[in-house]
């Protein structure tokens, strides 16, 4: 059960696992999430999906070492099983034809981005992709993205690769040289919140996929909560994509730190 | 009345005692560990009776030739059959009688709200005016010595009848629905969301107060029986209702639970530091945060308010103490009386040192500047006109408004029904609450899918979704060999 079947490393923190679980790759589509846990004492954490084989009946997650648990997947290996992998949850993304679509992605927010992109493009959309991370080696994912965008922009803090800046500087440009009808953003929640912001500027419709703290999945809890509107919603029942212009990020960013004492405890149990 | 009380055993075990003599001994207390040393170990509270104390207390039934008691059972237990072979010494026959109806007897025993069930109805109750006759320890006595005694006895199962049926979730209504079904002839397989099977009995109900051990003991029964489980599938996600139509399955019972903790919608929830009461007990007891070993974080409070009056209110702060919180309180709007908690839970909490602030309501939250709750609002109340709930609902009192210090708020003020499944089956009838629509006899509103627990109550007890799975079992099975 959930055997890894590859894996590839793309940066030093940032690993792609390809892993058994056909019945989840049948029912998933873009936007969805799975739970791991990788042991029998280990927390659950959500991680979305990147694509998925139906008839290989495998899914593929790409993972960067950030707490305990994802230190542990990134460090699985192929043949390794993987203790529980639950989903495909929250709700998928919406598709149609909305015309040009300009999607940013940062760090291995890439990752859960693609298969949006793939079928936002199959949908017949214009799709201009901005691709974001601090210096060459951390792009990952390049040639995928290219497979379905008309156009991907490279963004880069050092200006090691692409063009030099952030993300919302890539995203600016294209919003002032042609007609944009929606955006999509992944990635960490400060960088979709500067991203908001600009395309609040311009009145430019934005979808934001997030990634908060769950425990269950499944809406059962309620760590995961956030206030969207005004209104307190669930990311992984409610979610994870909200209309970006009315996600509350400085809560989230607040909340998303809530374990942080706990959490650097646990890193250093396993000696990082 | 159940038909063994004519037998010859019976009729002599009667008029071994006088009845007179039988309504003068007094009831029994339930051996409990002290309190100071309780309040900051997770061993279970109540320690269970011993075989001479439940002699005695069984020696105060009866034997009504109209058994009040089995009218206040949601599963209809053969409440005097079970005691009388207690009384004549007959243990595992005690244990075997209550599994004809129960599928799960030592957990009942531990957490069924029984002052409010069967001995509400007891006639020490209804026409002594004395105590009840303790149904409840009994119920757990017999089912613990069955346990202990290494003989548990499997139901006999009848050969298979050919027909499916699958239940989503794994707590107390599915176990039990599955348990009648498996008895009956059918292939049951249970499918579960999370990576344990049990549910709330898992997930929500403190070791304390239900150890695991008992729980998987009464899992592996059922698995023994036949009941297939697996986990870490969503029905409705991982599978939908057409998949399951496909894999040849001719019903569906739904018993998934009570989804989405509710929260109050007031300035400040959303700082770090305040949680539901559900994912407060998930950390602790399904993902046993508290342990070195444990993967998943938990903040141990030292100043723990918990928001509500319910069992699992009760549950949370509770678990606060075990936890080392220094101060552990219950805000509650109504007074104690109003309060919905098993009276059992209240005196054990108050005996541990839980405070009860009554008549007091949040109003907001503070935070400090990383964001962490460290004070709280309330407001003072008072006893007004009855509302809608019978209960004398509660009006603020003008101007009254405390500041309490916290680093941690627990908010069990109830909880909405999954939205998984409903939202998943097309065609499906489901309330304006969320919950799924369903007849007299389980049926919902597609014939083949049967639902009951909180899925369709909203939130209730685990006798009641106990009482929900047997009633559609019974009812699907009818359904189904028309």
């Amino acid at each position: 059960m959930n055997k890894i079947v590859s894996k590839e490393n793309f940066s030093e923190n940032v690993v792609k696992l390809v892993v058994e679980a056909p019945l989840i790759a049948k029912a998933r589509k873009a936007g969805h999430f799975v739970i791991v846990r990788v042991w029998e004492k280990g927390e659950r954490i959500p991680l979305t999906i990147a694509s998925a084989d139906e008839k290989a009946g495998t899914i593929t997650l790409v993972v960067q070492k950030v707490g305990v648990t994802s230190t542990k997947l990134c460090e699985m290996n192929v043949g390794d099983e993987i203790t529980d992998i639950v989903g495909p949850l929250g709700k998928a993304t919406h598709i149609e034809k909305f015309g040009t679509v300009v999607c940013a992605g940062g760090g291995v927010g890439v990752a859960p981005l693609l298969p949006i992109v793939e079928a936002l493009k199959k949908a017949g959309n214009r799709v201009i992709t901005v691709l974001a991370a601090r210096t060459k080696d951390l792009i990952i994912m390049e040639s995928q993205m290219r497979q379905f965008s008309d156009e991907v922009v490279i963004m880069t803090d050092d200006g090691s690769y692409g063009k030099k800046g952030l993300v919302t500087n890539g995203v600016e440009e294209v919003i002032n040289r042609e007609k944009v009808d929606m955006c999509v953003t992944i990635g960490p929640a400060i960088m979709m919140k500067f991203v908001s912001l600009l395309t609040k500027k311009y009145e430019l419709p934005t979808i934001a996929s997030l990634n908060t703290i769950m425990v269950d999945g499944t809406g059962m809890c309620g760590a995961c909560r956030i206030t969207v509107g005004g209104k307190t919603k669930f990311v992984c029942v409610d979610g994870p994509e909200f209309d970006a212009h009315q996600v509350d990020f400085d809560e989230m960013l607040m909340r998303m730190g809530a374990y942080r004492e706990e959490e650097k405890a646990d890193l250093y149990k396993i000696g990082k | 009345m159940a038909e063994d009380r004519n037998e010859v055993w019976r009729d002599e075990l009667r008029k071994t005692i006088k009845n007179k003599e039988r309504t003068e001994i007094q009831r029994v207390r339930m051996n409990e560990l002290n309190a100071h040393y309780r309040a900051r170990v997770r061993e279970e509270v109540n320690q269970g009776l011993t075989e001479e104390q439940a002699l005695q207390e069984s020696k105060r039934c009866l034997d009504c030739p109209n058994p009040t008691c089995m009218t206040g059972c949601p599963v209809s237990i053969n409440i005097p059959g079970f005691i009388k072979n207690i009384e004549r010494g007959n243990f595992l026959e005690a244990a075997r009688v209550l599994k004809e109806t129960s599928a799960l007897p030592a957990v009942c025993g531990r957490v069924c709200p029984q002052e409010k069930q069967c001995e509400s109805q007891c006639f020490y109750k209804q026409k002594l005016g004395k105590e009840a006759v303790a149904i409840g320890y009994l119920e757990r006595f017999a089912a613990d010595y069955e346990r202990e005694s290494g003989k548990i006895s499997i139901p006999q199962i009848p050969s298979k009848n050919g027909k499916k049926v699958a239940v989503v979730g794994s707590g107390p209504a599915g176990l039990s629905f599955a348990g009648d079904m498996i008895k009956k002839g059918y292939e049951v397989t249970v499918f579960e969301a999370l990576h344990e099977i049990g549910g709330v009995l898992k997930y929500g109900i403190p070791e304390f107060r239900l150890p695991n051990s008992i729980v998987d003991v009464e899992i592996d029964n059922l698995a023994k029986m036949g009941v297939k489980f697996v986990k870490d599938c969503i029905i409705g996600k991982t599978l939908s209702m057409e998949d399951l139509k496909a894999q040849g399955y001719n019903g569906v019972f739904v018993a998934s639970g009570a989804g989405l903790p509710r929260f109050m919608n007031i300035k400040g929830e959303n700082l770090i530091g305040i949680l539901s009461s559900n994912e407060y007990l998930t950390r602790v007891n399904l993902m046993d945060a508290s342990n070195e070993e444990s993967d998943t974080p938990i903040y141990k409070g030292k100043n723990v308010a918990v928001i509500g009056g319910g069992n699992t209110a009760m549950d949370s702060v509770r678990t606060a103490l075990r936890l080392g919180a220094n101060r552990a309180m219950i805000i509650y709007r109504r007074s104690e009386e109003e309060m919905p908690a098993r009276l059992e839970e209240v005196k054990h909490a108050k005996e541990e040192g839980v405070e009860f602030l009554t008549l007091h309501n949040p109003i907001e939250y503070v935070g400090d500047e990383k964001g962490r709750v460290c004070l709280m609002k309330v407001q003072k109340m008072e006893l007004g006109e009855p509302d809608a709930s019978g209960r004398r609902s509660p009006v603020p009192v003008e101007g009254a408004i405390e500041e309490i210090e916290v680093d941690q708020v627990i908010v069990s003020v109830g909880v909405s029904p999954n939205p998984l499944v409903p939202n998943s089956v097309e065609g499906l009838e489901v309330s304006p609450k969320g919950t799924i629509v369903v007849n007299d006899s389980m049926q919902s509103s597609i014939p083949t899918i049967f639902a009951g627990g909180d899925i369709v109550r909203g939130g209730a007890t685990v006798i009641l979704a106990m009482g929900d799975g047997r009633a559609a079992a019974k009812a699907m099975d009818e359904y189904l060999m028309k």
